[in-house]
């Protein structure tokens, strides 16, 4: 174990913050350890599951494999940010109506790479929604579900868009 | 004492509850993040537990030297057996038999048992010490498969250590010399003499792969001393709180309101969860550094904590020449691995229905719990009865495809009606078998013409039904309570791991009560608020709990009754219980409380014969039809149509219960075309990581799942309902292959059935077998 500290200094869900970290910690292990966030969480431990998924500079890392020194400087964002301003993201709302999640375990990693995927394709084909979403796993078998909240939530953004 | 006047009693209950299809009441909680899990918890000074896990199948332990690990920087303590013996004396557990050490006792008895244990603040000090321990084991030979073990001279226990909890397993007590920790059987009819009348006798033998649930919440217990010396709280990620608090008092010689145990919400358990897992290991670190301790499995640790079983089942049957099941007799092993968990439960409670919803006249049944040098086996999601329906169905379509009988009609012919006895002679009720296929077939489209093609890709249909015996006799108590605003809460200790019970108790006391589910809180498990409650396991909670939520709001009501006739107003809106509760203290003040508790009738089978007038409550079923294509050059297969139909009494909650249904149909998808644990000769497991063992992803899902409640009521059942977990995982493994020989003209007896499988059956059939790795 080594014995030097790094110094983080990051924006976490839209807040500047700082944390002096052990150089071989994951930032999975930096937002539950030092931030008390626990909606990203480690299952398999080899990025295989997508349980721990958070965006960096928007982009979907897998948590358990991200050192969190690799953030300093970037903008992180977990699914605790997603309800931030008092609403539930369109995504969200739809896994609900749909019932998209049992355990509700991989649920957080779920909902980050759909709102990932409809930003960068706003009205995916089931292909393209299985194809994005091929990396999360769901022991529950919700993926039925799964992928008509994703065809909901596009269709909702779709006409919150031309209203 | 004043009687202040209060406004006029309100009126207007809210309508039904069951049956609504509403959302759950965590929802929220689970799409933003905050859903509270015990993999969560994390308390002030609390240490970390990595165990250091033996690397031979079967040996003596020698020596264990842990002194390079005490020193390793950061480690607060390194602890065996002899440790663990300082607070826990006789340190072994388990459910059934008190077989299981808490860390390794003498002896290890399969590769990745728990051998010591490191622990520190930082985990992953802890994690780093364990590679500084070393074990010197004197080798002994080892056994793995159960047919073989059942018979062998290597024997994996000295002898029987029945926990004594089950009345049945008594008789056991002391016996030595064989690896088989329980035998079951069945005897009805005259089984010799119905296969020496037959028209056709049919024997062939099928077997089931070991896997495990994975859980993606790892399992994970923190104990946590208590602010009194000599009390201990668990958090734990469990489906059964009141049987670990029972087994940790058991343990430390303890009363039982000494231990509380509290339960979040579960990342998944489907059987993995259940009685002690780490809780023992966790309780006794807790209580030797008087501080919390952490101790949490990854993800490759749960292979080596419980599995499912794998099976060896040989069937015989006879069958008369117009096509009727005239006897059948079952021998099936299970691979209980090196520790009983509740393996003899489920050779007992599944193996009973060893031979089929069919109605046969002679039967006989043997079943075998068999200890291996393999990692334990336990519940699983169907309690055994995926591993008899795969035989059983698997076999049904072998006859109907020999007396070229549609396998439709062959079953029809052979099944089960209401008000005949099973082979164990209890009398079937409100099984709705017939329903259940009749549905499968339409939904299919059974009686159209089916184009099975001609070219490389080759198409192909199966149908499979299977049935299960609630387990029995079980116990659960509830508790009600309104306040005086009329809101309502409920004290259940079933846990909610993504079945939805925390919405269906309140769907149940809500439409007693008059009261939306959604205004009702259901508390978590806990061992010092809720109530006793034998388990959350075998899609038993609908049922009993169910009957104990029912029980309680009834009695919450009758007691609402008896406040208005002492306040002289009228009675029986149970939503005016805020009102009669300000009547009679003058304010906001006071409760409601209403308790039930349901034990079902039960009849323990005979001991010889296995018969009884009474062997379960209810019987649950479920059926699946599936079409394949495949591909003849490679044997790559996909499943084109998958339809589930089970038979569940009244759905509580609509919704949920068509996502169980297809939630379980795709687990049993997963076991039936890719799950396997590896093992090599010596007993090491070599896939222990999603990196190499696959579970299904959202490709390996088929393009159109169908699903089905079927209109049946279960009559002794709450609100007419029973459970749903499990039902749709019965029919699918054997539907798969007989769709893969329909297509093809291969059969497949062994799980699962991979691509690499069916290509080498292709290959055998026409007189080219491929070479054995």
């Amino acid at each position: 174990m080594s014995e030097t500290l790094i110094n983080l200094e990051f924006t976490l869900n839209g807040e500047r913050v700082r944390a002096n970290v052990a150089p071989h910690l994951t930032i999975l292990e930096v937002l539950r350890n030092e931030f008390g966030l626990y909606g990203a969480r480690e299952s398999c431990g080899q990025g295989l599951c997508g349980c721990c998924t958070v965006l960096v500079n928007g982009e979907s890392v897998s948590g358990c494999l991200y050192l969190a020194a690799m953030a300093n400087g970037a903008e992180v964002t977990t699914v605790e940010h997603l309800d931030a301003n008092g609403a539930l993201d369109p995504i969200q709302q739809a896994f609900i109506d749909c019932g998209a999640f049992q355990c509700g375990f991989c649920t957080s990693g779920f909902l980050m790479m759909s709102r990932q995927l409809l930003a960068e394709n706003p009205d995916p084909t089931e292909a393209e929604i299985r194809h994005y979403l091929s990396g999360n796993l769901c022991r529950c078998g919700a993926y039925p579900e799964i992928i008509e909240a994703v065809k909901l939530a596009a269709q909702r953004r779709k006409e919150t868009a031309s209203a | 004492m004043t009687i202040i006047e209060t406004a006029p009693l309100e009126t207007g209950a809210a309508p039904r509850q069951v049956g609504r299809g509403i959302n759950r009441l965590e929802a929220n909680a689970k799409v933003t993040g905050r859903a509270g899990y015990i993999h969560n918890v994390s308390l002030p000074r609390m240490l970390h537990a990595k165990i250091f896990r033996s690397t031979v199948a079967h040996g003596r332990i020698v020596s264990i030297d842990t002194s390079a690990a005490r020193e390793a920087p950061g480690v607060f303590a390194v602890y065996t057996a002899d440790d663990i013996r300082r607070v826990i004396p006789e340190p072994f557990f388990g459910p059934a038999f008190h077989d299981q050490p808490i860390l390794a006792v003498d002896k290890v008895r399969y590769i990745g048992e728990p051998v010591a244990v490191v622990l520190a603040s930082d985990p992953h000090a802890a994690e780093e010490a364990t590679h500084l321990i070393y074990a010197e084991y004197e080798e002994l030979p080892a056994v793995f498969n159960e047919v073989e073990a059942a018979a062998s001279d290597i024997h994996v226990h000295e002898e029987l250590k029945p926990a004594g909890t089950f009345p049945d397993l008594k008789h056991l007590a002391g016996r030595q010399a064989t690896n088989v920790a329980l035998d079951f059987r069945v005897r009805r009819g005259d089984v010799d003499a119905a296969f020496a009348q037959a028209a056709h006798v049919f024997d062939d033998t099928f077997t089931t792969q070991q896997v495990m649930h994975v859980p993606l919440e790892p399992i994970v217990t923190v104990a946590e001393p208590g602010e009194n010396a000599g009390t201990l709280t668990l958090h734990t990620a469990s489906q059964s709180p009141s049987f670990v608090r029972i087994e940790i008092a058991r343990l430390l010689g303890w009363a039982e309101n000494r231990v509380r145990v509290r339960v979040g919400l579960l990342g998944g358990g489907f059987g993995a969860k259940l009685y002690i897992k780490v809780e023992a290991l966790a309780a006794a670190l807790a209580l030797l550094t008087r501080r919390p301790v952490r101790v949490a499995l990854t993800m490759e640790e749960q292979f080596f904590t419980i599995t499912k079983h794998a099976t060896t089942f040989r069937m015989q049957t006879a069958v008369s020449a117009d096509g009727r099941i005239t006897g059948r007799r079952c021998e099936v092993w299970w691979n209980g691995g090196a520790y009983a968990d509740i393996g003899p439960r489920v050779t007992q409670k599944s193996g009973f229905t060893a031979s089929g919803p069919y109605d046969i006249d002679n039967v006989s049944i043997d079943s075998y719990q068999v200890y291996t040098n393999l990692p334990p086996a336990g519940a699983f999601r169907g309690f055994g009865i995926p591993q008899m329906v795969w035989a059983y169905e698997s076999h049904a379509d072998m006859i109907a495809r020999k007396l070229k009988l549609d396998p439709v009609e062959f079953r029809r012919r052979n099944l089960l009606r209401d008000g005949q006895p099973h082979a164990t002679g209890t009398v079937m009720r409100d099984a709705a078998l017939e329903l259940v296929l009749d549905r499968v077939a339409t939904r299919m489209n059974w009686s159209a013409p089916f184009e099975r093609g001609s070219g490389v890709v080759r198409r192909g249909r199966g149908v499979g039904i299977g049935f299960k015996a609630l387990v029995a006799p079980t116990t659960s108590v509830a508790m009600v309570s309104l306040s005086a605003d009329g809101s309502c809460t409920v004290y259940s200790s079933t846990v909610d791991m993504g079945q939805a019970s925390d919405t269906a108790i309140a769907l149940m006391a809500g439409d007693v009560l008059g009261i939306d589910a959604e205004k009702i809180k259901v508390i978590r498990p806990d061992t010092d608020s809720t109530p006793y409650d034998m388990a959350t396991l075998g899609s038993r909670s609908t049922f009993h709990m169910g009957h104990a939520v029912r029980l309680a709001a009834e009695d919450a009501r009758a007691k609402l009754r008896q406040l208005a006739d002492e306040l002289g107003v009228p009675a029986d809106e149970p939503a005016r219980a805020g009102d009669l509760l300000k009547r009679k203290y003058g304010m906001q003040a006071g409760n409601i409380v209403g308790i039930g508790s349901f034990i079902p009738p039960y009849t323990k089978p005979d001991h010889e014969t296995g018969q009884s007038d009474n062997i379960t409550p209810n019987w649950m079923v479920g059926g699946t039809g599936v079409e394949v294509e495949v591909d003849v050059e490679t044997g790559h297969f996909k499943i084109v149509r998958f339809e589930n139909v089970v038979d569940c009494g009244t759905p509580i909650n609509p919704k949920v219960v068509d996502t169980q249904i297809s939630g379980a149909a795709i687990m049993q998808l997963g076991i039936t075309m890719f799950e396997r644990m590896e093992f090599d000769e010596v007993g090491q497991l070599r896939n222990a990581s999603f990196a190499e063992y696959k579970i299904p992803g959202i490709h390996d899902i088929p393009h159109r799942i169908g699903r089905e409640t079927v209109d049946a009521y279960q009559s002794n059942g709450p609100f007419g309902a029973k459970g749903v977990g499990e039902s749709s995982t019965f029919g699918v493994a054997s539907a798969i292959a007989e769709a893969i020989e329909d297509a093809v003209g291969v059969r497949i007896k062994t799980l699962p059935i991979t691509p690499e499988a069916v290509y080498r059956a292709i290959c055998a059939a026409r007189n080219e077998p491929l070479p054995e790795e």
